[in-house]
């Protein structure tokens, strides 16, 4: 028994993935179903969150036929209305929010303190049985009710509607648990479970930026939680507070959704630009550019994204004094953004920057949320907000954000995570292809919709005037060619779990614990021994130039 | 394989179950702290989970301040003010049974705990039959609201239309509180059953401390709720 156990060894290298592989189909979907690996509770997310991110897409396709020419192709106004609620209720709740925290965040955040697991892994698998069974229920709700409210679910609409409002609600309550739960354990981990010598300076910066963003899980979510329960209580038993027939205020609904989707958006973009940090810093092969400044600036824009909800409702009548404030605020958010930006483009400055596929994303994500973030400065003046409220300029501005931002982040996060997670390479070459395709696509399809949006072309509508023609079809194009660039990746990422070269435990030349103390894929344990942290997190400068800088500041200092 | 740390094991008194550290802990003092800062956050969460009531509260409280002053009058303060008295005391019994445990006295914590159990259960009953006399009354929210209370007699109290929006705050708000009730007696439930199995001890009584600070924020929001919907 022994010897063929230790002959089996020898055929293939054990680590996280192995459990369960060669016991039949059975014992292996158990051992997954019932994990609780940080490591492999990731890459359940990062299906789920996949096939969430496939359907919603989908939709966003059909979005884009249909708008190719005003005529009516393929929908009524109503069932477009239904199309476009559910991509943007997939693609918010059910795939952007987790998206990074989750999937990469699982994966990494442990690797990247030097723990074996987060600090509460059983809790870690029920959050994700929480997403799995509201994502369901609500997408199922969602397909086959045919809600038509958007994603926002505004009264007094979401009351009146006859579709299934109250199931998604309910599904959308149950992922809301997930959220909380993973932000909360995410920020024990991070407290508690640090290896010796990773003080909170030493932290890679991808670990700042998801302690920012499990704040606003865990401070944000419970108040869309109770606001849903309350819409529910509102529908099912006619509490009042939300109608305003029944002597209630629809627009306090709007506030308490907006205390939660405002900071949330941050949820998205925090954990972007943590892995920003990470992709600039490799492959500049340079130690990030003022490494406090990046790191408080994630504390300080989960701080501000609490207190500026109110640029949300600047034409829903509330009061003139209000709007200054919160248009001031809002205005505040573009300071730590700016500064990351800053500080990125000087790691940048004079390092050696190599361009595999994951800095192109990196690349990306700095032209596009250049774009998505001044565009906001921009809504954020009370003047032209009234202008450009509920047109295309505002669907062209958080495209820019969310999909330029999060979703390009995340893609670049897989490229760079991904042979730590399989264990195999993919090819670079299709890889740049899928970028440069995926790149001209995406100005392609939002670009125009600046103009068209700030010409007042409204938002949500199924026609338009013929004005807008043009407007719309680049668009539509662009939406064909971000698919086709998609489909790219996952062929040349199903190919590399088929067959892939295998990689080596540092491809990327990386100095966070990931790439230097564990394999790749990794032990089910993480490390072989706990590491112990003596430097900072990306000390690419040798030794001699660590040296000479220290002399020279010595001399400074003497002088 | 080349896992170089072992287990760690809190070693329990005579007729105990020791208790083990979860494996991606270094210490047992990790594994509490961690616990500890978990559970805070969680009431952290609880918190900012029922401010959107009390913010929604406030805001008709100023709209309709008669309204408000009347549906509170119409609500038992003297059945309110019991309950009060029940959690305040199970609170107590709740810090009493914890102590126990952590000085290894099992059949003190299993009174207490149990004592504890019995004011939620009695703050249920007590909430059952406030309920079980508004739905007799009709006095609800508004889709079963049939009151015979006729509101016209009221044309003297300014918005009294409104009152029913009174009642659907109460309803949700002590309808979502006694959820946590329940919730915590099912916790206590399965501590007691923990006491008695007696794998809690003064060396690892980490969900039994956990729990008594749950329980102690049920309890806090309802001394918030009691004045704000029976008393002003
Ligand atoms: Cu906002």
């Amino acid at each position: 028994m022994k010897i063929q156990e230790s002959l089996a060894l020898a055929e293939e290298e054990v680590n996280y993935l192995s459990p369960g592989k060669h016991q039949g189909i059975w014992v292996f979907l158990k051992t997954w179903a019932l994990t609780v690996d940080h490591k492999r509770i990731g890459i359940m997310y990062f299906i789920a969150v996949i096939i969430s991110f496939f359907v919603g897409g989908s939709f966003a396709l059909l979005i884009r036929l249909e708008l190719l020419s005003p005529a009516q192709i393929l929908y009524t106004a109503a069932q477009y209305n239904a199309v476009f609620s559910a991509h943007g209720i997939i693609m918010i709740f059910l795939f952007i929010v987790p998206s990074i925290p989750a999937t990469i965040g699982n994966f990494v955040l442990p690797l990247h303190i030097g723990a074996k697991d987060v600090a509460f892994p059983r809790l870690n698998l029920a959050s994700l049985y929480l997403y799995l069974i509201g994502g369901g229920i609500a997408s199922v709700a969602m397909i086959l009710g045919r809600v038509d409210t958007g994603w926002t679910f505004y009264l007094p609409y979401a009351i009146t509607s006859e579709t299934a409002v109250l199931f998604v609600g309910v599904g959308l309550f149950i992922a809301g648990f997930s959220s909380i739960l993973t932000g909360l354990n995410f920020m024990v981990t991070i407290h508690k479970l640090r290896a010796p010598g990773m003080t909170w300076m030493k932290m890679p910066l991808m670990v700042w930026a998801l302690y920012s963003t499990s704040i606003i899980q865990v401070l944000a979510t419970p108040v869309i939680a109770i606001t849903l329960l309350l819409l529910l209580a509102e529908k099912l038993l006619g509490v009042g507070i939300f109608s305003a027939d029944l002597g209630g205020d629809p627009v306090l609904f709007e506030h308490f959704f907006w205390f939660y989707s405002h900071p949330v958006v941050y949820v998205m973009i925090l954990p972007a630009m943590g892995i920003m940090s990470e992709l600039i810093t490799t492959f500049s092969q340079r130690n990030i550019f003022g490494y406090k400044f990046v790191a408080f600036s994630s504390l300080a824009i989960a701080l501000i994204s609490f207190l500026v909800w109110g640029h949300h409702l600047f034409v829903s009548g509330q009061s003139a004094y209000v709007n200054i404030l919160f248009s001031f605020l809002t205005f505040l958010v573009g300071i730590p953004s700016a500064v990351k930006l800053f500080n990125w483009t000087a790691t940048l400055y004079k390092g050696s920057i190599r361009w595999r596929s994951p800095f192109l994303w990196a690349f990306a994500f700095m032209v596009f949320f250049a774009i998505g973030g001044l565009t906001g400065i921009i809504l954020g003046l009370l003047p032209l907000d009234i202008h450009l409220h509920d047109t295309y300029y505002i669907v062209a501005h958080f495209h820019y954000t969310m999909v330029g931002g999060t979703v390009v982040a995340f893609i670049g996060g897989i490229h760079f995570w991904w042979p730590k997670m399989f264990g195999k390479l993919y090819s670079e070459f299709m890889a740049h292809i899928a970028f440069w395709i995926f790149f001209v696509g995406f100005n392609l399809s939002f670009l125009p919709q600046f103009v068209a949006g700030s010409k007042g072309m409204p938002r949500r509508y199924y026609t338009y005037l013929e004005e807008f023609t043009i407007y719309h079809q680049l668009s539509t194009f662009g939406s064909w060619l971000i698919a086709l660039s998609i489909i790219m990746m996952f062929s040349y990422f199903v190919a590399s779990l088929m067959n892939g070269e295998k990689a080596p435990m540092n491809p990327w030349g990386g100095k966070t614990l990931e790439w230097t103390a564990v394999k790749s894929p990794p032990d089910e344990h993480n490390f072989e021994r706990v590491p112990v942290i003596t430097h900072g997190p990306y000390n690419y400068e040798s030794e001699e130039e660590n040296l000479a800088k220290q002399n020279r500041q010595k001399n400074r200092g003497a002088s | 394989m080349s896992d170089d740390t072992a287990a760690v094991i809190v070693k329990s008194p005579k007729g105990f179950t020791d208790h083990k550290v979860g494996h991606h802990f270094q210490t047992a003092d990790q594994e509490f702290s961690s616990a500890y800062i978990g559970t805070w956050l969680f009431l952290a969460q609880e918190v900012l989970f029922f401010s959107a009531l009390f913010v929604a509260y406030a805001m008709f409280r100023n709209l309709y301040p008669e309204v408000f002053a009347y549906g509170s009058s119409v609500l038992d303060w003297k059945l309110g003010a019991v309950n009060t008295l029940v959690l305040l005391f199970s609170s107590f019994t709740m810090a009493m049974g914890i102590r126990s445990v952590q000085t290894n006295k099992m059949k003190a914590a299993f009174i207490f705990l149990s004592f504890t159990f019995i004011c939620g259960l009695i703050f249920m009953t007590v909430k059952y039959f406030e309920y079980a006399h508004k739905i007799a009354e009709g006095t609800l929210p508004y889709d079963f609201f049939n009151s015979e209370i006729s509101l016209e007699t009221f044309s003297n109290v300014a918005g009294i239309e409104n009152l029913p929006l009174f009642y659907g705050l109460y309803f949700v708000f002590t309808g979502i509180h006694g959820i946590h009730v329940l919730i915590g007696m099912g916790l206590i439930m399965w501590m007691i059953v923990k006491v008695r199995r007696k794998t809690l001890f003064a060396g690892y009584y980490t969900p039994v401390e956990m729990i008594g600070l749950y329980w102690h924020l049920v309890d806090v929001v309802w001394i918030f709720l009691f004045p704000l919907l029976y008393l002003v």
